[in-house]
């Protein structure tokens, strides 16, 4: 019974089986030339002759997704290459999307260094060993880097490294300085002075305080910076770390005032980015927004150059205003890296004032760790944030850098997203919260 | 989704249809059949519109006006900025070879399940039918471990493991599409007259040139209706790639889209178009094999 | 001389015993054809599921060893049900999208493929354009949601904008699953629309021309004769939209705001819970065995049903 249409179908079967045997062979191909098109840097310029010994090639997990934040990166790590002459491969992820899998990308097989914050966060996957201990390369570079920068990059147990710090940035009240002399505005230095500068800011048309939480995390800066100024830094640790109870009538207190601050702030926060909440504030029809300095990247030109900020105001006199979250974002050495002395060599390099400087030239929206970075060449921002954090009696990392990231990410986002869209009823929200805090840091 | 089980049986029609049709009633139903017809091309033409405009355009005059200029700014933008021709090039290793796998291990069980009566046929076809209705989620933290666990030779995977490989995708690809060709296959093979089967047994066949030399060349329709209804399945597949493969850049184009969007997410224009441009390739499967697949659909009612 | 089946009309069927012939190599080979797939399927999808049913019972952070397992019994569950407070409104949006698609697209579907079952031109243009959406990966379907709902920038508040207030439909909790459920509904309609077709065109012709004869309108010919008729058609129909509202839910509310506010869903729970960096396993594992009860009991109704069917002799 065989006729055309037979003929036919088998040759097609038939040429469906090369095709196998291409694809076959073809992701075998891809997977031994290395990964194909991943960005390998500092290929083309630095690196000449020089009989220095090459560090092969160190594969860097990256979370800098948005534009501004990679390109830097690229810079420095062709300037690692002409240093030190070691390749750099980097894999970047989408930034959230690499929060989200941490935990299955350190256990599968994770790149040699890898973006990661200070805190809670870092401690939390050094405890469960997906991290490399570095305390000897601390025992090289630790006179870099301030004592609380190092008991930031500590483990749980307050003797091992985990992390090396790379820059960080203080999270504050940021504003446009022309709308602000245009109208006459003055900095607040109390709550009560900034409540009243936003009802006169409505009044004038703009609106008052930006505010945005579509992804859940931004509006945790709000609820920090509320209970370090009503409660002080004790308690917002003790809190943080599971010690105290959120039942306590001190975090009711702490949401009363953020339900009175929504009343100034932006509507319809939920369905809005940090991204769009800026753009606000640069085409100045938002009067301030509070976030971290990396709002920056969200203004060119000479709006950046208009960009300016202040200190959260006090609330309490006794409790005062040098507490803020000034978050630290740096690397951390996987489990079992392929290439460890190049990865240390990359890690020791990152530690220094130049591979810090580097990066800041090219993403200026935040300021270096390292003590022997040059500030010399920093914007206004910039210093302004030195003087800030320098003056600062405590830092602490922000919500979810100091907490359980389980606790942060399955009961802090829809806790506090339920606050905003219902800010009345605050005891059953905390009784909520409590109950599933017992239960995630039991276990 | 299984009605090719149901048409592809060859129904015996004997009389052809003769009813009178009142041409009054086809305009209106013609008018309804227009209005939605535009309503459903609407998103995706309002699509094709704000790709076209270059992004100072929408930022001047919003994205709710005339365009002012029209370009393929966007569609070059995406093309290189967001890399789109890497991508397509990794749906295609996992898209190509899971169909083909599919659909070879797919005919296997329902040739042994449709052409012979075992006892085990019917719950061998209970399993795979019931495998292909659960919901990926619910099987997701098992599969990552078992991934992480089966080793590799490093030609096949640069990890050494299933987990963030090309054929680590194909393989839970393959697994999961089977219960559907299986049950699609064995009803249409189970049309085929045993006349032929026995036919072939007499002359000394063995089974497997049964399988590849009459069987198969008669299950043309079905397997080409398949692999298109496939190709569109896995290649928009979103899922499994975003948690079995972590590499950014090996990930498929769907499921790098995701990551797209944190990158140039307020560029609609851009988005729009990587979006139309990454729909592209099931866009011209449908529009060049589509007779065949709705003929295959409708294989039923000719066949005789 | 046919051997042929019609499950919708009913002739009578034959089927004659077949000889068995098979040497032992013809059976080797069915064995390996078979069992090759087989162990493919159990391992890459029944275990699993097994396995996520057992870890249900425990808790785990999913780093340590399988050493560090630890049996809870029935504490994940009993949290689920009394503390978590995204559960309760991921089961109601579950429900919701599951009524939703049943009563309107797919409803919306049947009809369209009623209407378009005549003989009239251009049918298979009507078919290409409302299939269309179904190419689209439900990942895109979320892009253009945006494109269309977005607050500042959509295309529906920038036409209602010029009259009023701009609501914030994806970001309103009370507003975004509905938004969402247009989109999807945009989708699934295609979707059943071609599956009823090619149900209705295997229907045997005679039976309308019976129904005709006896002057039946077209609405009671429908109701009385085909859509009994349409029996198999009609289960499919039903367990697609089970399966399209419990799993293809995902892609969609993911790519609009990762599932939060108002977009809670069940799948989506899981993926936090256990892929997000909370990796509580034991936790996930239970909400994603919820999630497979809830789909077992229409998989069994139609594995039931549509082989009971097949064994009638």
């Amino acid at each position: 019974m065989v006729d055309a249409e037979t003929v036919l179908s088998r040759r097609k079967l038939l040429k469906g089986f090369a095709g196998t045997l291409g694809a076959v062979t073809l992701p075998a191909a891809l997977a031994a030339c290395g990964g194909g098109s991943k960005a390998a840097t500092g290929g083309a310029g630095g690196g000449g002759g020089g009989g220095a010994q090459s560090l092969g090639t160190v594969t860097f997990g990256s979370n800098a997704s948005d534009a501004v934040p990679k390109d830097a990166y690229e810079k420095v790590f062709a300037a690692f290459k002409a240093a030190k002459h070691g390749d750099v491969q980097v894999n970047t992820v989408d930034h959230n999307t690499f929060q989200e899998q941490i935990n299955s990308y350190l256990q599968g097989k994770p790149d040699d260094v890898f973006t990661w914050f200070a805190g809670n966060r870092m401690q939390f996957f050094a405890q469960r060993g997906l991290a490399t201990d570095i305390s000897e390369l601390w025992s090289k570079v630790g006179d870099n880097y301030s004592d609380a920068l190092k008991a930031a990059s500590t483990g749980a147990d307050g003797q091992k490294q985990f992390f090396v710090p790379f820059y960080y940035y203080p999270w504050a009240l940021f504003y446009r300085k022309s709308v602000f002399a245009d109208k006459g505005y003055e900095i607040p230095q109390t709550l009560d002075e900034l409540k009243t500068l936003a009802a006169q800011m409505k009044q004038d048309g703009l609106t008052p305080i930006g505010f945005a939480d579509k992804d859940g995390w931004p509006a945790f800066g709000t609820f920090d910076i509320l209970n370090l100024r009503i409660n002080g830094y004790e308690f917002h640790m003790q809190l943080m770390n599971g010690q105290a109870s959120w039942q306590d009538p001190k975090v009711a207190k702490v949401f009363d005032e953020f339900r009175g601050l929504l009343e100034h702030s932006q509507e319809g926060a939920l369905g809005r980015t940090w991204q769009e909440a800026a753009q606000g504030v640069a085409q100045k029809k938002t009067g301030m927004y509070l976030l971290g300095m990396f709002v920056g990247q969200q203004f060119e030109g000479e709006a950046h150059d208009d960009l300016d900020f202040f200190n959260f105001p006090e609330v309490d006199s006794n409790v005062g205003a040098d507490t803020l979250d000034a978050p630290i974002d740096g690397f951390m050495l996987s489990k079992s890296p392929k290439n460890e002395t190049g990865a240390k060599a990359l890690l020791e390099y990152l530690a220094s004032g130049a591979a810090q400087n580097t990066y800041l030239q090219s993403d200026p929206n935040n300021i270096a760790t390292a003590k022997d970075a040059d500030t010399s060449g920093y914007n206004a921002l910039q210093k302004k944030a030195v003087e800030l954090i320098g003056k600062a009696s405590n830092i602490s990392q922000f919500m979810d850098r100091d907490t359980r990231p389980d606790f942060a990410s399955t009961v802090m986002i829809p806790s506090i997203q339920a606050f905003i869209k219902n800010p009345k009823d605050v005891a059953g929200l905390t009784k909520q919260i409590e109950a599933q805090k017992k239960t995630i840091f039991a276990s | 989704m299984s009605a090719l089980a149901t048409s592809e049986k060859p129904a015996a029609r004997a009389p052809v249809r003769v009813r009178p049709r009142a041409r009054r009633g086809n305009r209106r139903v013609h008018a309804f059949l227009i209005v939605v017809s535009l309503v459903w091309l609407f998103p995706v033409l309002y699509s094709l519109y704000t790709s076209l405009r270059p992004y100072s355009d929408t930022a001047e005059h919003g994205y709710v006006s005339l365009a002012h200029s029209l370009s393929f700014e966007n569609y070059k933008n995406a093309w290189t900025q967001a890399d789109l021709p890497h991508y397509y090039l990794n749906s295609a290793l996992v898209t190509i070879p899971a169909i083909v796998f599919t659909l070879l291990l797919a005919s296997f069980v329902a040739f042994g399940i449709s052409r012979y009566s075992w006892k085990l046929n019917l719950p061998l076809l209970m399993l795979f039918t019931a495998g292909n209705l659960l919901p990926q989620q619910v099987i997701i933290t098992p599969l990552y471990r078992l991934f992480l666990e089966i080793p590799l030779p490093a030609f096949m995977s640069e990890s050494g493991t299933l987990y963030d490989s090309f054929w680590g995708i194909i393989a839970i690809h393959v697994a999961f599409q089977l219960g559907f060709c299986v049950f699609v296959m064995s009803n249409y093979m189970k049309t085929i007259p045993q006349e032929l089967s026995e036919a072939a047994m007499v002359d000394g066949a063995s089974a497997w040139r049964q399988y590849w030399q009459i069987i198969m060349p008669l299950c043309r329709t079905p397997l080409a209706a398949l692999a298109t209804l496939e190709f569109t399945w896995i290649y928009n597949d979103f899922f499994w790639a975003l948690v079995l493969m972590q590499s950014g850049d090996k990930r498929p184009i769907t499921s790098a889209l995701a990551g797209l969007q944190g990158q140039f997410f307020t560029n609609n224009n851009l988005i729009a178009a990587a979006s139309l441009v990454a729909a592209l390739p099931t866009l011209i499967v449908y529009f060049v094999l589509q007779r065949q697949f709705i003929g295959g659909l409708t294989l039923g009612s000719t066949k005789g | 001389m046919t051997a042929v089946r019609d499950s919708l009309a009913a002739p009578a069927r034959e089927r004659r015993k077949r000889p068995s012939r098979l040497t032992r190599t013809d059976k080797l080979v069915l064995v390996l054809m078979c069992g090759i797939p087989t162990i493919l399927l159990i391992a890459f999808v029944w275990f699993p599921a097994l396995a996520s049913i057992g870890l249900s019972f425990t808790t785990w952070d999913g780093i340590g060893g399988l050493g560090t397992i630890k049996w809870v019994g029935f504490q994940n569950y009993h949290q689920i049900f009394t503390i978590y407070p995204s559960f309760g409104p991921a089961l109601r949006h579950n429900v919701i999208w599951l009524a939703f698609l049943a009563a309107v697209p797919t409803t919306f579907g049947i009809f369209l493929a009623v209407l378009l079952d005549r003989q009239i031109r251009f049918t298979r243009v009507y078919q290409s354009t409302l299939y269309l959406p179904v190419m689209l990966s439900l990942a895109l379907v979320g892009f253009i949601a945006q494109l269309f709902f977005s607050q500042d920038q959509g295309l529906v508040n920038g036409l209602v904008g010029r009259s009023g207030e701009a609501p914030d439909i994806l970001g309103d909790p009370r507003l975004n699953l509905w938004a969402v459920l247009i989109a999807a509904s945009w989708r699934h309609v295609g979707y059943i629309m071609v599956l009823y077709l090619a149900g209705l065109k295997s229907v045997d012709p005679s039976l309308r021309d019976a129904a005709a004869i006896d002057g039946a309108s077209e609405w009671q010919t429908f109701r009385r004769v085909i859509f009994p008729v349409m029996k198999p058609i009609n289960i499919i129909v039903v367990v697609v939209t089970v399966i399209e509202s419990l799993r293809g839910s995902f892609d969609i509310v993911y790519v609009i705001n990762g599932g939060k506010n108002g977009l809670e869903l069940l799948n989506v729970l899981v993926y936090d819970n256990i892929v997000g960096e909370a990796s509580r396993i034991g936790y996930g594992s239970a909400l994603g065995t919820i999630l497979l009860v809830i789909s077992l009991g229409f998989i069994i109704s139609f594995l039931v049903i549509s082989f009971r069917r097949e064994q009638r002799p």
